[in-house]
């Protein structure tokens, strides 16, 4: 019984999967160039949003500081776009603050492979050393939340602080190419479409490798019952500050994908409203499920955009509302309630069969019976 | 310390800030034994379980654990998760168990094994940790529950799989704190011979109140009177010593209550 369902499931899966990707694989000859754009940039925010879901959705840590993380991903790739863009000559925004020569971190962003590998590498450990000192001494709940939104203001304050550094208010734009192609051509932007589908489809993947081991089950034990935990032996704050890592490098990863695609990165991006609306995408969608993260991420911003075009002024009312809506109403998400309804529709049809079943046995065997 | 002794509290004090919860509380477990601790409210027992699994640290004193190998731990100085590394279980009044994962991945947390992310990541399920998991859900009466959701399950069958999680996590010494608060008598008959049971292969502690209980199922008991030790010996001198009955019975007062049960 157990096997048949599974087999089911797996098989509905598979279905899902393949339409995802078909859809996916479709899109670019569907949309304009402009909203292919757009997915692209809704796609990068995906990857934020699978590692919002892991540490707040499986983990149950709320997070408010990921757009640091994608903020300092992005920062980094940015920088090495800008010294491409100038040749490796001082930036822009440097000479008008007045720096006169370029700074050796800032040389070291001149390449690529240094630049990508930092992009990841400071989030993480900006991440694992946070975690570090919060969790081992057990802070969690509003204070970790808190601790993480002071985070985001103290990154943003230093970057618009540091303007020679880092281009202050405006951030770091100006940049027109990456290894030599142009930004600006279709053909490029489909392969930027491309390599986020497929850095999204590989996160999806290992991240649901993850969840669903036994590693995953210790994460949702960490949920559940933190302290009941370590009395099984398990230390909770090396899980918590893992997951917390791993939610960094994904963020970071997508900041890098989004710098690509938007060509911008500017404080604001990581401020606090950012960082919240990314918990938004994950709440809405569904939390504690991946594909949740994912759809919640795209159709959100799509919604966004969409509305915001229409309606300039009233989006963010929409936005406040729809989370009002569906913590009150779908507290599992879109996607947990489409579960659920789907779950009670097959029980329905179900029912409907053993009616018709029965109503066949009241009448009597059927013509077709004597043929069985 | 006594080659044959698992566990010594050496005057053990827990003051919670001018609240004296356990003073200067001394006791010994023998390797494989079955030992109750019993005395009236606010008597200090559950601390002491608390301290015993790093749940409470005491401001004075030590609890020095023997391990397989014979190597002492002072269990006052390590975090819980270590503690229960070395093999001390403890089973808590309320039942708490991981109500998102169904009742055999509860089980799985549960077992002995590396808690390390890195083997928890590779972690695969073989058909040896599956008969052991199954046999230990068929003892506590679970097998049938086994992919449920935990938090599905009623508060007994809670109780009796954090038991069986207890079970297949192997301690060398296990500490209960009234473990048939809530359950039937059939139940509690259950739940004597499964601590019989497990007191042949590991130590036991068991903080109770139901006298009845104890009686039936206690070779040596352990009495505590405001955080203080009172009384040790076995169930018939505890019911004898005119200590004990005075702070069971309120000076004189409702006489038998020790002698008569509940």
């Amino acid at each position: 019984m157990e096997v048949i369902l599974d087999k089911k499931r797996s098989k509905q899966r598979m279905i899902f999967y393949g339409f995802a990707l078909l859809f996916l694989v479709v899109m670019p000859f569907v949309l304009s160039e402009f909203r292919l754009d757009l997915l692209t940039k809704f796609l990068a925010y995906a990857l934020v949003a699978i590692g919002v879901d892991l540490i707040w959705g499986y983990t149950g840590i709320l997070s408010l500081g990921q757009g640091v993380f994608f903020g300092l991903g992005a920062y980094c790739f940015a920088m090495y776009l800008k010294l491409e863009s100038t040749g490796g000559k001082l930036p822009d925004f440097m000479e008008w603050s007045g720096v006169t020569s370029l700074p050796w971190w800032w040389k070291m962003f001149g390449y690529a492979p240094i630049a990508i590998i930092l992009a990841i590498l400071i989030p993480v450990l900006l991440a694992w050393f946070l975690g570090a000192v919060t969790f081992r001494n057990r802070i969690k709940g509003a204070y970790f939340s808190i601790l993480t939104q002071a985070l985001v203001i103290i990154v943003y304050t230093l970057f618009i602080g540091q303007q020679g550094y880092t281009g202050g208010t405006n951030g770091i734009t100006n940049f027109f190419t990456v290894f030599g192609f142009s930004l600006m051509d279709p053909d490029v932007k489909l392969v930027i479409y491309f390599i986020t589908v497929a850095f999204v489809v590989l996160a999806y993947v290992l991240c649901r490798r993850l969840v669903n081991s036994r590693f995953g089950n210790v994460l949702q034990a960490v949920r559940d019952g933190e302290n009941r935990l370590r009395f099984f032996g398990y230390n909770p704050a090396t899980y918590q500050t893992f997951v917390f890592c791993v939610s960094a490098a994904l963020s970071a990863i997508g900041g890098m994908l989004f710098v690509l695609n938007v060509g911008i990165i500017s404080p604001s991006m990581m401020y606090i409203v950012p960082s919240i609306e990314m918990v938004l995408w994950v709440a809405i969608g569904g939390r504690g499920t991946l594909i949740g993260a994912i759809v919640g991420a795209v159709l959100i911003n799509s919604a966004k955009s969409l509305f915001s075009e229409a309606y300039p002024d009233q989006w963010s009312y929409f936005l406040g509302l729809l989370f009002v809506v569906v913590v009150v109403f779908l507290p599992q998400g879109l996607y947990g309630w489409l579960k659920q309804r789907s779950a009670s529709w097959k029980w329905m049809n179900r029912s409907v069969k053993k009616e018709v079943a029965l109503d066949e046995s009241v009448i009597g065997a059927p013509s077709g019976a004597s043929d069985r | 310390m006594n080659q044959l002794l698992v566990l010594q509290a050496e005057q053990v004090t827990v003051d919670f800030d001018g609240f004296v919860a356990v003073n200067q509380m001394s006791l010994s477990l023998e390797e494989g034994e079955l030992r109750f601790l019993i005395g009236p409210n606010g008597a200090g027992k559950t601390t002491m379980l608390d301290m015993m699994c790093g749940k409470t640290k005491p401001t004075g004193g030590k609890i020095i654990y023997r391990d397989l190998v014979g190597v002492e731990h002072d269990v006052t100085r390590m975090k819980e998760h270590a503690i229960a590394e070395l093999g001390i279980g403890r089973k808590f009044q309320a039942p708490s168990i991981f109500g998102s994962l169904t009742v055999y991945e509860n089980m799985e947390l549960a077992m002995r094994q590396s808690h390390s992310i890195w083997t928890q990541l590779r972690a695969k399920r073989t058909i040896e940790e599956q008969t052991k998991i199954m046999s230990k859900l068929d003892l506590v009466g679970l097998a049938g529950q086994a992919n449920v959701r935990a938090g599905g399950l009623s508060h007994g069958q809670k109780q009796w799989l954090e038991i069986g999680m207890i079970l297949i996590e192997e301690p060398r010494l296990l500490l209960f704190d009234e473990p048939v608060a809530g359950m039937t008598d059939a139940e509690t008959e259950k739940t004597g011979h499964l601590l019989k049971e497990i007191a042949k292969t590991a130590s036991v502690v068991v903080v109770e109140h139901d006298m009845d209980f104890v009686r039936a199922f206690a070779n040596k008991v352990t009495v505590m009177h405001e955080g203080k030790f009172l009384f040790e010996g076995t169930m018939d001198e505890v019911s004898k010593d005119a200590r004990v009955r005075e702070v069971y019975l309120g000076k004189g007062k409702e006489r038998d209550a020790v002698g008569s049960g509940k």
